[in-house]
């Protein structure tokens, strides 16, 4: 184990972690800003992927079916945010969970009429499908290099936006007191809109950029809405800072333990319990560093409410 | 939205015991006791062992339901819960124990352990942390069911020689069946019990101003440790009946959709009432077995009845039927 | 959704058919159409559709029902079904899971109640070996692909190899599968998680490895991640190896170029030229949109022609299991895979082939057969089964 080796893992956790945050960043800025849990995220997500893989196939513009892709789940989010979410905003969590869990199961099998039970092809375009010499002996697929590109431009302009905009000062206003801002004239409703369809358009960015290097399929929201959501709860939920450095800590930590655990175990244990061991703890890594970080800090890295 | 004011009559009758509210669960014991009796008569074979796996869940939807309704704690782990007690069954099983009791009983003692442990940390969050916590505490126990070689892991391990009853009870066909009711009945008339004593009420209290019932004395967290204890264990029984009524167990129950479809039911059928459970359960499984008889097409129906419900049953199916409004 | 209705439609035809001639025979078919699997049930039920279509809806010449329902991949949703069409349906024949698991928890039932259980696609070892029931019928044992795949690497000449699978005791038997023929050296032996997203840090240690190739056994969407990762990280020249469910066409159309010239092991092949084959894929073709059938597709209409000839071979006593397995198990029907025979475990005595993702003559990536890897193979638990 070199140093380049050890380098590239890091790299590859850093990498991994902004592909969560790009998933996690919608999904606490709808929760953070409008306290509710959406878990239909996972759904928006999905059509993101799938809308931007088919009209990458028929176009063979990358670009243009990103663009078509955050576009088109926008709109749905919209329709689905009057006729839905709308009416939730001032409800528990517990009926956004199930609300929101319902529009998944039926997400699900609107993408199965449409596009079938089986997965589809999302291609890479061809500019960034090898790798890249970072160092001599360093490759480093091209394409990760563009979602940590994506990821830090999502942060960037998410804090911009939030904290240095005339619309990220009412969105804070009616984060914080919602009756109060819409006594002062705020029209809160529509600030909740344009954050449902700001996390939504988030979400379909992910789905674009996740597709070419990952299954487009039925459940694939779900699959990665579980660590995007382990993400959020140990950054502070509603701190999109929180959710950035606790999606690189959580890549590191997640690739760390897939990386170095197994040798190391190796070393120190007889073989036969090291190959049984280093595994399963590796696929646990994770929600362990949830379970002690909020076990010592009970609200997250970051709390965004006091 | 607070039934029990608009019915003030109707819940301390019931809670009195009389009236037709306490006639209906003697009446449904009855009618289910009767049940793998009259069956053959109708070609209904089938049906015994779907009542038996709705009884199973209604178990643990009521122990559920126990910490959600009356708690205020949304644990999104309870499947994991189930896949501990059922896993306790394979692995005595799997040493040669064949006792039914005796593996029940073990699987109520090791998963209230384990639920002991897992809420002695996760109870110090609030929230959308102590759900997102007790959804990690069931991934590790899932990945460690899926990774565990000796109990098959992903293939899951098969029972193959039922487990036994003891003494006569073996030669009787339906005494699974009976043994299941007997529980799910005690589980029932527990759960009814415990909601008015003073345990439940304390419970109740905490839920809707922890401060307040902290300020007077009451030892909150342990109070809901306890209550988190108590319905993890009887998770863990149910998980150990349904490891004997499928006679199989794989990590696949502890995934957490499984969990997730716990609470559904649960809000379907109406938290923090007694029948909320059971009704919940019953809605939702028999939907799902019909659904999935006529169409491949089978779960937009279900995600069209959450939404449904969500916006016009927000209490659940119970509170419809005027049943008794503990939410207070 | 419309063919679905016809489905539906045909099905209820069959049912009052069948009410008028006696009491029809009763196929159960658990579909794994929702759920981690539905990519691969999808194609069964299509094979399943195709050769219930060939038969006009009969086994046998003799009038039949068959029952489908989804149980979203799930073993204890699986029991449950079994058991309704056991008690309630009365079935004669049963098939139709994808995962092994399925199989595992639904088989002792059907066993209890004397039903084959003609498996469309899982083969699992245990039934193989120590706990083989003549009740059960496979298409190939799961690990016969990984040895066909080893002793291929023997072929190609590989000495240094690193092979990954799940962490999972199935992800354990394939390895140990493909080790069981492989001659070469092992750089190294990976496990990853259950449905795991990124495997950047595996590639790497792939590389820093530096093989001679990669054999991997990761079903699903795990393999369409690996493949499309492991060539966007610059491995492109490391050849993969993987036994076929890995590089089936389900797979190859949802990874796409990134397949090309991947090398996979396989009992059966689209392309074998052979009469039966080639009415069942332009059979398959013409009905399903000018799609390449997957071995799922080509096992589920094996499965359904083996109970038709079954029925035949007993001289219609579809009321004895004994006379059903003992036609069973010597199948007469032209199976699309060519002859094979049964050992004593029920499992097949086959030929297994190598193919290789290329391009077809319209440009479809497809796979192509290349040739035989293994004559007459036979699983390696045979031995242990009592039976």
């Amino acid at each position: 184990m070199d140093a380049i080796f050890i380098i590239e893992q890091l790299l590859n956790g850093l990498g991994y972690g902004f592909m969560l945050f790009l998933l996690a960043a919608g999904l606490t800025l709808v929760f953070g800003i409008m306290d509710t849990m959406n878990l239909a995220h996972g759904s928006l997500f999905m059509a993101g992927a799938y809308i931007a893989a088919r009209v990458h196939e028929s176009s063979g513009s990358f670009v243009g079916a990103v663009l078509i892709a955050i576009l088109a789940t926008v709109l749905i989010a919209a329709v689905i945010e009057i006729l839905i979410i709308r009416r939730l905003y001032s409800r528990d969590h517990l009926a956004q969970v199930l609300a929101t869990f319902g529009i998944i199961l039926l997400a699900d099998d609107a993408v199965k009429a449409i596009w079938g039970p089986s997965p589809i092809m999302a291609p890479t375009p061809p500019a960034l499908a090898g790798p890249v010499q970072l160092l001599d002996a360093l490759p480093y697929p091209s394409y990760r290099l563009l979602m940590i590109a994506a990821g830090l431009l999502v942060a960037i302009g998410l804090y911009l936006l939030v904290n240095h905009t005339r619309v990220g000062m009412l969105v804070r206003a009616g984060a914080s007191n919602r009756a109060m801002a819409e006594f002062m004239g705020v029209r809160v409703g529509r600030v909740f809109s344009f954050v449902f369809a700001l996390g939504a358009a988030l979400a379909a960015l992910a789905g674009a950029l996740m597709g070419p290097i990952s299954a487009v399929q039925i459940g694939m929201g779900e699959a990665i809405l579980i660590p995007a959501l382990v993400v959020i709860v140990i950054g502070g939920i509603g701190s999109v800072r929180g959710a950035f450095v606790a999606a690189l800590i959580v890549g590191l930590v997640d690739t760390a333990g897939r990386a170095f655990l197994p040798p190391l175990l190796r070393a120190v244990l007889p073989p036969s319990l090291a190959a049984d061991l280093g595994p399963a703890m590796a696929g646990i890594a994770m929600y362990v560093l949830m379970a002690v970080i909020l076990t010592l800090k009970p609200a997250g890295l970051f709390p965004a409410r006091a | 939205m607070n039934a029990s004011a608009s019915l003030p009559a109707s819940a301390p009758a019931a809670r009195r015991g009389g009236g037709f509210g306490a006639v209906l669960p003697w009446l449904l014991l009855a009618l289910l006791a009767a049940f793998p009796l009259i069956a053959p008569h109708f070609e209904l074979e089938y049906y015994v062992g779907f009542v038996r796996r709705l009884l199973i869940v209604m178990i643990a939807a009521t122990s559920l339901n126990f910490i959600l309704g009356y708690g205020g704690m949304v644990a999104l782990g309870h499947a994991g819960f189930l896949g501990v007690g059922a896993y306790t069954v394979v692995a005595l099983v799997d040493a040669g124990f064949s006792s039914a009791w005796l593996a029940w009983g073990a699987a109520l003692v090791v998963t209230a352990a384990f639920a002991t442990l897992i809420g002695a940390v996760s109870l110090r969050t609030r929230g959308v942390y102590f759900i997102m916590i007790t959804l990690a505490f069931a991934q590790m126990l899932y990945y460690l069911g899926v990774s565990l070689r000796t109990y098959g892991g992903d293939d899951g391990y098969g029972i193959y020689t039922p487990l036994s009853l003891g003494g006569w009870l073996d030669a009787q066909p339906n005494a699974f069946y009976w043994a299941v009711l007997a529980i799910a009945a005690l589980i029932f008339a527990l759960g009814s019990r415990l909601a008015v004593s003073r345990f439940g009420l304390a419970l109740m209290g905490i839920r809707d101003n922890e401060t307040r019932m902290a300020a007077l004395g009451f030892p909150v967290f342990r109070l809901r440790l306890v209550a988190f204890a108590g319905a993890g264990a009887v998770a863990g029984l149910a998980g150990a009946l349904l490891a004997s009524h499928n006679g199989f167990v794989s990590p696949s129950m502890m995934h957490w959709t499984e969990s997730a479809i716990l609470i559904v039911m649960v809000v379907i059928g109406g938290m923090g009432n007694r029948w909320g459970g059971v009704i919940g359960v019953g809605l939702w499984l028999t939907l799902e077995e019909v659904l999935k008889m006529y169409t491949e097409y089978w779960h937009w129906p279900l995600g069209l009845l959450l939404i449904a419900i969500v916006f016009f049953a927000p209490r659940g199916l119970a509170a419809l039927f005027g049943s008794k409004g503990e939410r207070a | 959704m419309f063919k679905l209705k016809n489905a539906a439609l045909a099905l209820a035809l069959c049912g009052a058919l069948g009410a008028q001639a006696a009491d029809p025979i009763k196929v159960g078919i658990a579909l794994d159409i929702s759920g981690p699997f539905a990519a691969a049930g999808a194609e069964a039920r299509d094979g399943f559709d195709l050769a219930i279509d060939k038969l006009g809806g009969k086994l046998g010449g003799q009038p039949a029902e068959f029952l489908k329902t989804d149980f979203a991949g799930n073993p204890e949703q699986a029991t449950q079904l079994v058991t309704r069409y056991l008690q309630r349906d009365k079935i004669t024949f049963f098939t139709g899971p994808i995962a092994s698991n399925s199989a595992l928890a639904v088989a002792p039932a059907l066993f209890a109640a004397k039903v084959p259980f003609i498996s469309s696609n899982p083969g699992p070892s245990q039934f193989a070996g120590k706990q083989c029931n003549p009740y059960f019928f496979g298409q190939y044992q799961n690990d016969t692909y990984d040895e066909a795949a080893g002793k291929l690497a023997n072929e190609k000449g590989y000495k240094n190899m690193v092979i990954i699978a799940p962490n999972y005791p199935a992800g354990k038997d394939h390895l140990n599968g493909f080790k069981r023929l492989y001659k070469g050296g092992l750089k190294d032996e990976i496990y990853t998680k259950v449905g795991q997203i990124d495997y950047a840090a595996e590639i790497a240690q792939i590389r820093a490895a530096k093989p001679d190739a990669v054999f991997f056994f990761l079903p699903g969407a795990m393999g369409i991640n690996f493949v499309k990762q492991f060539v966007g990280g610059g491995l492109k020249d490391v050849p993969l190896i993987a036994p076929g469910f890995s590089a089936d066409q389900d797979v190859i159309q949802a990874v796409g170029e990134p397949m090309l010239g991947l090398y996979n092991t396989a009992h059966w092949t689209h392309d074998l030229p052979l009469p039966a084959n080639a009415e069942f894929v332009s059979a398959f073709r013409k009905k399903y949109d000018g799609r390449y059938p997957t071995v799922y597709a080509a096992m589920a209409y094996d499965a359904i022609l083996a109970m038709d000839a079954a029925v035949r071979d007993a001289g219609g006593k579809t009321d004895s299991p004994e006379a059903l397995v003992k036609a069973l198990s010597t199948p007469t029907f032209k199976s699309v895979r060519g002859e094979f025979t049964y050992a004593r475990n029920h499992y097949p005595v086959q030929d297994y082939y190598l193919r290789v993702v290329e391009k077809d003559a319209d440009g479809k990536l497809t796979n192509k057969l290349v040739g035989k890897v293994l004559e007459k193979h036979q699983d390696a638990y045979v031995a242990e089964c009592a039976m």
